[in-house]
């Protein structure tokens, strides 16, 4: 295995490709009890349309989740979650538009419970019957969702930024989609995508980074297969779809989300590079440090619940920032306002040094988490970059690159408003 | 086993101390425990929303962000809690381990001279807050209290809390209501805020890689104006062994895809018995607190009615909730079937893989609360909060021991008090 030590934030990491194209990377954790494990494939709710065995498969919305919620089914009847959950781990799953993952965290039996999560990952068991009687779980899923006001307001920005892109696409579906999903179908999907060369397997805790992947051979199909491509549609256009998209639902205050649609890196080092300044000029526009946050919360027109942050995904990358608002119109006009600013002035020196050194403390403390550390690493691998360049990469940015990033993004045409007005109180 | 450490540093002020190399985040709090009642619970709840806008040597949000940039991106964060009948109010802080600081600084003094310099030296005339942010935070807080209804979960159980125990003090939300807040000036709050600091029990955590000397100097430098005399106890809830009487239903309509079925029920009292504890903690994972429990495998996997339906104990007030998001129709049946799994506990209807599964879960819960800050932080407050003291280990081993029929013996205490339902506007 390769041996990465990173001293200045106490990091080792081991990595490994196995033969059948799984890979596979160790955290070493001496200090703690708990281990973590996740398992992913890189296939997610934007993957209904790929080609397997020659043929263009369509497939309904919503099927990759679907899929994860049937793989905790086993041929001898059992269900691995319980299984799990009965040796004391605690399973789970998600399923987000690039990815799928499946992981626990345990404090003890935790060979016997990497050996369940391989198994049941790797080996599909669907029938008629059990994929039919998931409808009415996920259907309430669903119904969840749609009485979820933040889950409806990043669905309207996504609508409203993308004409073509399937990331516009609920990952869980529609009541009516996941009707028509089948055995044959999700047969098919994990046919296509759950192969070791398609996925990951990234383990944090006190064990034997080669007992792992000893494991992971024993376990895992043998061959290596190619990939299978993919269509997420026609080419997307630089402008949003809709300059604004509202409802109303039963909520207190107006909740707003404002997208800034941008052109995606290329997977690689460009795309990392792209995430930091991305995340950074978000920051420094209008993260809790900026002058405009400040001004913009003083007025009443932002509270404590705002947020802003960068966001790619395969074929797309925007900016979000939203909450709640009196007046969300207002919100982005001043936001126009300080870019036009920003345009004539620059960005304080002061404050883009401030936002890097407080970038590299989040960094750093980020690393806590066994889970946030997995996914990370799982999701930098499904898009060809090293997260751990990310120290060379601050060094290398300066504050012409984040004025240059806000004068390509910040245009009218490239911006949506998503809001969701308050309806009629509750009875 | 991690050492924690208690030091009284004056009458009523206690500092409780882990020490670990482990984590890349030093964590530490301030909460004064108040009692919760309707005359001070919005109070309280405002007071350090206020106190975030601004300090002495750093009067405004742009001035106090960036000195915690300075600090490598830490975080100071109001903090308002509710266990039990008691209101925790204060801030969580949350800065880059010394251990991985470049160069040779330190955090860990400045970041609790600048949490002492945040509860203790608002922004203001050294008379009052001052009226802009109390008007503002104010303003914020309504609109907080207004926004609850938005989760339309937390909205049901709160619902439910309200009316099932009204007169008691559990009754009282954390952050009181609408009229109360707006009731507020300033002159009520900062007459509020000199009391609390004068005679609220006040309890320090800190968890990170500093030895307890330097923690406490740290603390003892930072805090050296807090008030010296004699504080009140810590309140002691009401804890009733029975239902007021007749089960009591209660409904709400609004405009929802989904309905919202909430059920309460008594436990009774004993919640300083780690015995007791243990034994209810394995009851509540058999019943509804786990993977494996009777309700996610009756009411969601075998019925398909529901995406989720858990239970959830209050034991330091004697209360057990159960909830679940259902169709409308199914409302009775799902009702049906969650009392009927309350029966089988009742009756000892429970096989031994169910009572061992269950302990595995609750034991892995708690033996993994040690490698994780966060709710490494929540066990202790609410050790300190009920006047307990026995460690996540120590609790485990008292799990490890409950035999099936002090189990039975914990299910037949539990008797249902109160049904809350959302609906649906025509249903």
């Amino acid at each position: 295995m390769i041996k990465h030590t990173y001293e200045r934030i106490g990091e080792t990491l081991y990595e490994e490709t196995l033969e059948n194209g799984l890979r596979v990377y160790v955290f070493p954790k001496p200090d703690f009890g708990k281990c973590y494990a996740f398992f992913a494939t890189r296939y997610g709710g934007m993957d209904t349309r790929f080609q397997l065995n020659g043929q263009w498969l369509d497939t309904p919305m919503g099927i990759a989740h679907y899929l994860e919620h049937k793989m905790f089914d086993t041929p001898d009847g059992g269900n691995a979650l319980q299984k799990l959950s009965a040796s004391g781990a605690s399973p789970n799953a998600f399923t987000s538009a690039a990815i799928t993952g499946y992981h626990f965290e345990c404090t003890e039996g935790f060979w016997e419970n990497l050996r369940t999560l391989l198994e049941f990952v790797s080996v599909p068991y669907f029938t008629e019957e059990s994929v039919q009687k998931e409808q009415g779980i996920i259907g309430q899923e669903i119904r969840m969702m749609e009485d979820n006001p933040g889950r409806q307001s990043y669905r309207m920005l996504l609508e409203a930024l993308y004409q073509n892109h399937p990331i516009r696409n609920s990952v869980a579906g529609s009541v009516e989609s996941i009707a028509q999903i089948t055995a044959e179908t999700l047969y098919h999907c994990h046919e296509a995508f759950y192969t070791p060369s398609n996925m990951v397997l990234c383990v944090a805790g006190n064990v034997d980074p080669e007992a792992v992947c000893a494991l992971a051979r024993e376990i895992l199909p043998k061959e290596a297969k190619p990939p299978i491509p993919r269509d997420h549609g026609q080419d997307e256009p630089r402008q949003v779809n809709l300059r604004e998209n509202t409802r109303v639902m039963p909520v207190a205050a107006p909740l707003f989300q404002i997208g800034v649609k941008g052109q995606p890196a290329q997977d690689g080092p460009n795309r990392l590079r792209q995430k930091l300044l991305g995340d950074l000029t978000c920051e420094a526009l209008m993260g809790s440090s900026s002058s405009l946050y400040s001004k913009l919360y003083t007025r009443g027109l932002i509270n404590s619940g705002f947020y802003c942050g960068f966001m790619d995904y395969p074929g797309c990358a925007f900016l979000v920032a939203g909450g709640e608002s009196k007046d969300p119109a207002a919100v982005r006009d001043a936001i126009m306002e300080e870019v036009e600013r920003i345009g004539r002035e620059g960005l304080d020196q002061g404050l883009f040094q401030r936002m890097k050194k407080a970038a590299y403390g989040s960094f750093v403390r980020g690393l806590n988490s066994f889970e946030n550390l997995c996914v990370e690493q799982a999701q930098a691998y499904f898009e060809d970059q090293d997260p751990w360049t990310f120290l060379e990469i601050y060094d290398t940015m300066t504050r012409q690159d984040a004025e240059n990033f806000i004068r390509d993004w910040f245009h009218p045409e490239q911006m949506t408003l998503t809001v969701i007005w308050p309806g009629e109180e509750p009875a | 086993m991690l050492p924690i450490v208690e030091r009284t540093l004056a009458p009523g002020v206690v500092l409780r101390a882990v020490q670990t190399k482990k984590f890349k985040t030093s964590m530490l709090g301030i909460t004064f425990l108040e009692p919760l009642t309707e005359e001070t619970a919005s109070l309280n709840a405002l007071i350090p929303k206020v106190l975030r806008r601004g300090c002495r040597n750093h009067p405004d949000m742009e001035t106090l962000s960036a000195a915690l940039d300075d600090l490598y991106g830490g975080g100071i964060e109001p903090l308002v809690r509710k266990k039990g009948e008691v209101q925790c109010i204060g801030f969580w802080g949350s800065f880059l381990d010394d251990a991985y600081v470049p160069g040779d600084s330190q955090i860990l003094e400045s970041a609790a001279a600048l949490l002492g310099e945040i509860v203790l030296q608002p922004a203001g005339d050294g008379k009052g807050f001052r009226p802009d942010y109390v008007e503002s935070e104010k303003a914020n807080l309504v609109d907080k209290i207004r926004s609850e209804v938005n989760d339309k979960l937390q909205y049901s159980l709160s619902r439910l809390r309200s009316m099932m125990c009204e007169g008691e003090a559990y009754s009282i939300e954390k952050l009181g209501t609408e009229a109360q807040a707006r009731a507020i000036t300033g002159e009520t709050l900062y007459n509020r805020y000199r009391d609390m600091l004068e005679t609220a029990p006040v309890y320090l955590y800190y968890c990170g890689s500093a030895d307890p000397e330097r923690v406490e100097k740290a603390f003892r430098a930072g805090f050296a104006d807090l008030p010296q005399g004699q504080r009140k106890e810590i309140p002691v809830p009401m804890v009733l062994g029975q239902p007021k009487g007749a089960v009591r239903r209660f409904s709400d309509a609004m405009d929802v895809s989904q309905g919202k079925l909430t059920m309460g029920f008594r436990t009774g009292g004993g919640f300083k018995d780690i015995e007791n504890v243990a034994r209810f903690m394995l009851f509540n994972a058999i019943f509804g607190g786990s993977t494996n429990s009777k309700l996610f495998l009756n009411v969601r996997e075998k019925l398909s009615l529901c995406y989720f339906a858990s239970s959830s104990l209050a034991l330091s007030k004697g209360i057990l909730l159960v909830y679940s998001g259902v169709e409308f129709a199914n409302f009775q049946k799902a009702e049906d079937e969650i009392l009927a799994q309350l029966t089988a506990c009742q009756i000892g209807d429970i096989t031994s893989e169910e009572l061992e599964a269950a302990r595995r879960s609750v034991i892995g819960s708690l033996r993994s609360s040690l490698d994780a800050q966060g709710r490494l932080e929540e066990y202790w407050v609410n050790r300190f909060v009920t006047g307990t003291a026995y460690t996540p280990e120590e609790l485990a081993e008292a799990v490890e021991k409950v035999t099936l029929d002090q189990v039975v013996e914990a299910a037949c205490q539990v008797k249902l008090d109160s049904i809350y339902t959302l609906r649906g506007k025509e249903g």
